[in-house]
Formats: structure tokens, C-alpha cells, sequence
């Protein structure tokens, strides 16, 4: 399915992005203008920001996996997940300090990250392919975020805004799947020493690492290839959780261990 | 709230799951009904069953994750009591028409090595006292039409208690941090949700303990060789003759119920 969208058009959408990514101030949809737009136009906004971005320096650390559950791709009327890359000055360590005033809607998701010990490529790369090229598994967390007001996306707006990723924070401990499967992989999430949510990884596309293999797969046409060393966020395990000042967040995985975000107090 | 008829409406009840025939909410009748009383009630009830030949084998804990109990605008769970006639065996089906309105949803079930009474006893003495844990499906059944009712009303109801089947191989839980246990519950093959263990009042074994504590106040206990089926993981589906419901637990293995 090809863009409906000009090269210009798209280009001029990527900029209003890429200004409310600056100015902290989200912009209305783009199907609000144009409900037509669908998921090519989305990523073919995605490229022209993600080129601007590359050309202020920024590098990609790996990519995120969106949309990977039935309630969300139900949601926004698809069925299949979204994707976005991962820029490297947005991976914080196990315990960062993040301010909620850098974002400008941020909510908290914990997921499961791969980390490929090898260069995987489509177009026909399989779970078992994936899980081959697969160094471990990581706990993490995502903080997403939109530069749509008040999260009013559809399908074409939260491609184009990055697969509305903020930020994320991964565990350094990379455990191989050794002995384990990583659909069963459980995972207890709380702010503030609440339980929020619990999960386990199943609830990403059905298996974490399909959505390792179906990303391999989807980059193929674009000549892309996921280097050696690539963080993949395999998608939200439960749904997304309000954030305030002050806020703790812990997602404890087992076998994998815990990850923590703090919110800085305003 | 003693001149309520409790033998009663303990008939009511047993009957209502005898013919298969959804009665209204006893709250209706007896807007008072309050928790001592109902579990009265549902005492008469399980003494009823117990009197027609039936044996008590455990006990369940229902409502216990925060988001059911803030639905019901409650601060905590409620327990009720399993007999052998709920029992569905390894690998049986469970029949549809046996019951009014059947849900199924997963869980940790643990079978007691030793005796457990207390108002002290914790997770870690309910751990200690466990020989093994399963996974479960528990079939639950409202004996109150579209499972329209208040937490009275439920207590009363034996907690909608209706069945039960235990799969794996069972697995000491010494060891195993039962928080962190993933569970994937599908229908059909499809997945329904998924889980932890935490998703039980923050841990499965907390919850078994809470029962204790409770039976504690009332002088009673829990008795080795009994089977307690800890709480819900994720939200009751319905079943119809033809599905299949699966609950997969990471370090416990996969317990499946077809149902006819």
C-alpha cells in the first residue's frame, strides 16, 4: 500500500512534528484535516522525521514494537502492530530519574526487551530465527508519549509519531532464554508500591519474540537490517498507566529481575 | 440479623443450582443481610450439601484482586468452600448444562501437607504447609440470575463455588516465587489475557493465608489433604459446549478444560 501523501506533504507533517517534539506542545491529529490517511502515510511521515532527527545527530539504538495486543489493535482498527525506532538518547538505565515535564502526555508500560546477539533480516525470519539471533531477554519499561493532543491518535498518527515512544529504561542484566518460554515469562508492575498491572509475555502479539521476527520482517522491504546489539521493545504487557510527579515505577519479571523509573517530585 | 431464615434460604440456593434456574439477589428480600450472617448462610449452605452426601475437599478465595473488589465497592475478598462434587478429574470435561450460568477463570491451587489454623498465619506459614500447587481452572457458577448480586449476596451463594479441575504434575512451591508466575489463559486458541501471580492480592499464598485468618476468628481451620484454589488471575469467561479453555503457568505447567 503506498502513501497517499506527497513527498512534501509528508515532509511538512514530519516538521509539525518534530516542532511539538521541541516545543513540548502537541499538535491535532493529522486525520483530523485528512481522515483518510492510513498506515503508510504514517510511516511515511515516520521516515522524513526519523531523517531529520539522524541529521541532528541522533542514532538508533533498536526499535519499539506498538499495537501488539488484540485491545489495542481492536482499538484503532488494525491488526497487526506498529513500529518505531528507538533513538539512543532516549535509553536510560535501571533506576533513572526522569522529569514528567520532559514529555507531553507520558505514560508508563513495562515490557519485555530483546537484545539481538546478531544481525537479523527478512524477509522470511522466523520466531525460531529471531530467538536464535537473540542474545537474552531484558526487563524494561517505555515510557510512551504523544505529540497528538490529549492522545486522539488513529492508526496514521501514532506511526508517524515514532509508534509514540518517549523513552525507555532497560535493565543491563541480559538474560539468554535458556530453559524457558518466554510467552509464560510473568511480570508484576506497580507505582508506588502498588500492584497496577500483572502480565506476562504472551500478551505481546501472542509471543515476544514473533514480534522480533515480524519486525525483521517488515524492515526487509525498506533494506533494512536489525544490527547486532539492537534493543527491541516487544510491546506494553498490560495497559498503560498514568504518571505524576513523584511517581515510583517497578516492574519485577521473573527470571529476568526488576527495572525502576523514578519520576522526579516537581 | 438472627430471625433471618437462613436454612431457608440455604434451600433456595441448593435448589436454584439443583434446577439450574437463576433466582434473584437474596439483598432484595433482606436488604439487611449483612457479613456474619451470610456467612451463616452460606454455612447452612455447605452443611446442606455435606447432610445430601456430599464431603468438603477445600476451599476457594473469590474477589481478590483490587480491581473486582473496587466493582464491588468492597475492601476485601471472600472465601467459600469446595466439595467432591465440584471436583472435575484431570483431563474431564466440564458440563454446561450442569450448571446455571458457567465461568471459568485460572488459578493457583494449593494442596495442604499439614493442618493450618491461626490468626497468625502468613503467606510464608501457608507455603510451609503446602506439599504442592497446581494449576487450576475454577468453574464458577452465580445461583443469582446474570450474575446480578452484592457481596452479601455472594458470600451467601458459597462464593459461587460450583467446580473446579487441577492440572500439571504439581509442584512444590518451595523455591518459586509464585508473584512472578506468568499465566497465559486462552479460549479456543485464542488468548484471553494474561497474568501473574501478584494479580492474587499482591501473592497467591497472602490470600490462602487470609482465609485461614478468617476461618481463625470463627474457630476453624484448614485441613491437610484439602485443596484451596487462591483467587482469579485474570477475568471469569463464559463457557458453551464446544470450547476449550487452556491456562498455561510458567514453572507450573498447563491445566485444560473442554467443556460439553
Amino acid at each position: 500500500m503506498s502513501s497517499l501523501l506527497t513527498e512534501a506533504e509528508a515532509q511538512h507533517h514530519a516538521l509539525r512534528l518534530l516542532e511539538a517534539r521541541d516545543s513540548g506542545v502537541a499538535i491535532e491529529p493529522f486525520t483530523d484535516a485528512q481522515p483518510e490517511l492510513g498506515m503508510a502515510d504514517g510511516y511515511a511521515i515516520q521516515t522524513h522525521l526519523v531523517n531529520a532527527l539522524l541529521e541532528r545527530g541522533e542514532t538508533i539504538a533498536g526499535y519499539k514494537l506498538g499495537l501488539t495486543s488484540r485491545p489495542m489493535q481492536e482499538l484503532l482498527g488494525v491488526d497487526s502492530p506498529d513500529f518505531g525506532p528507538v533513538f539512543a538518547s532516549t535509553v536510560y538505565a535501571d533506576g533513572a530519574e526522569l522529569a514528567v515535564d520532559a514529555f507531553i502526555a507520558p505514560r508508563m508500560e513495562a515490557e519485555i526487551g530483546v537484545v539481538l546477539a546478531q544481525d537479523l533480516a527478512g524477509p522470511d525470519c522466523t520466531t525460531i530465527d529471531a530467538r536464535r539471533a537473540t542474545a537474552g531477554l531484558v526487563a524494561a519499561l517505555e515510557i510512551v508519549d504523544s505529540r497528538i493532543k490529549d492522545w486522539r491518535i488513529t492508526l496514521a498518527d501514532t506511526v508517524a509519531d515514532l509508534a509514540s515512544n518517549g523513552a525507555i529504561a532497560v535493565s543491563s542484566n541480559v538474560v539468554p532464554i535458556d530453559g524457558f518460554d518466554p510467552r509464560l515469562l510473568g511480570m508484576v508492575f506497580t507505582r508506588n508500591g502498588e500492584v497496577v498491572a500483572t502480565g506476562a509475555g504472551a500478551a505481546a502479539m501472542g509471543d515476544p519474540m514473533a514480534t522480533v521476527a515480524w519486525l525483521a520482517n517488515v524492515l526487509s522491504p525498506l533494506g533494512v537490517t536489525l544490527p547486532a546489539g539492537s534493543i527491541i521493545m516487544t510491546g506494553a504487557l498490560h495497559a498503560m498507566v498514568p504518571i505524576a510527579p513523584g511517581d515510583v515505577f517497578r516492574a519485577d519479571f521473573d527470571r529476568l529481575g526488576p527495572i525502576t523509573i523514578r519520576m522526579a517530585s516537581e | 440479623m438472627n430471625d433471618l431464615p437462613k436454612e431457608e434460604i440455604a434451600r433456595a440456593l441448593i435448589e436454584a443450582a439443583r434446577q439450574r434456574t437463576g433466582i434473584a439477589p437474596l439483598t432484595n428480600t433482606y436488604p439487611d443481610l449483612d457479613f456474619d450472617t451470610a456467612y451463616e448462610v452460606q454455612d447452612a449452605v455447605v452443611e446442606a450439601r455435606v447432610s445430601s452426601g456430599a464431603t468438603v475437599v477445600g476451599g476457594k478465595l473469590g474477589l481478590t484482586s483490587k480491581a473486582k473488589q473496587v466493582q464491588m465497592n468492597v475492601d476485601r475478598p471472600l472465601y467459600g468452600f469446595l466439595t467432591d462434587d465440584m471436583q472435575i478429574d484431570t483431563g474431564q470435561a466440564v458440563v454446561c448444562s450442569d450448571y446455571i450460568q458457567p465461568r471459568c477463570e485460572p488459578e493457583i491451587a494449593f494442596l495442604l501437607g499439614r493442618d493450618l489454623h491461626g490468626s497468625h498465619v502468613t503467606a510464608s506459614h501457608v507455603l510451609d504447609a503446602t506439599s504442592l500447587v497446581f494449576p487450576a481452572i475454577d468453574v464458577l457458577d452465580s445461583r443469582f440470575s446474570g450474575y446480578k448480586f452484592t457481596f452479601m449476596d455472594v458470600i451467601a451463594d458459597n462464593s459461587s463455588c460450583a467446580g473446579f479441575t487441577l492440572g500439571g504434575t504439581g509442584t512444590d512451591p518451595r523455591g518459586i516465587d509464585l508473584r512472578l508466575v506468568g499465566c497465559s489463559f486462552e479460549k479456543n486458541g485464542q488468548l484471553v489475557a494474561t497474568a501473574a501471580g501478584a494479580a492474587v492480592m499482591g501473592h497467591p499464598a497472602a490470600a490462602v493465608a487470609w482465609m485461614v485468618r478468617q476461618l481463625a476468628a470463627r474457630g476453624r481451620g484448614l485441613h491437610a489433604g484439602q485443596v484451596i484454589m487462591a483467587g482469579a488471575l485474570t477475568e471469569a469467561i463464559a463457557v458453551s459446549p464446544g470450547d476449550t479453555v487452556v491456562a498455561r503457568f510458567d514453572r507450573l505447567g498447563t491445566v485444560e478444560l473442554p467443556c460439553a
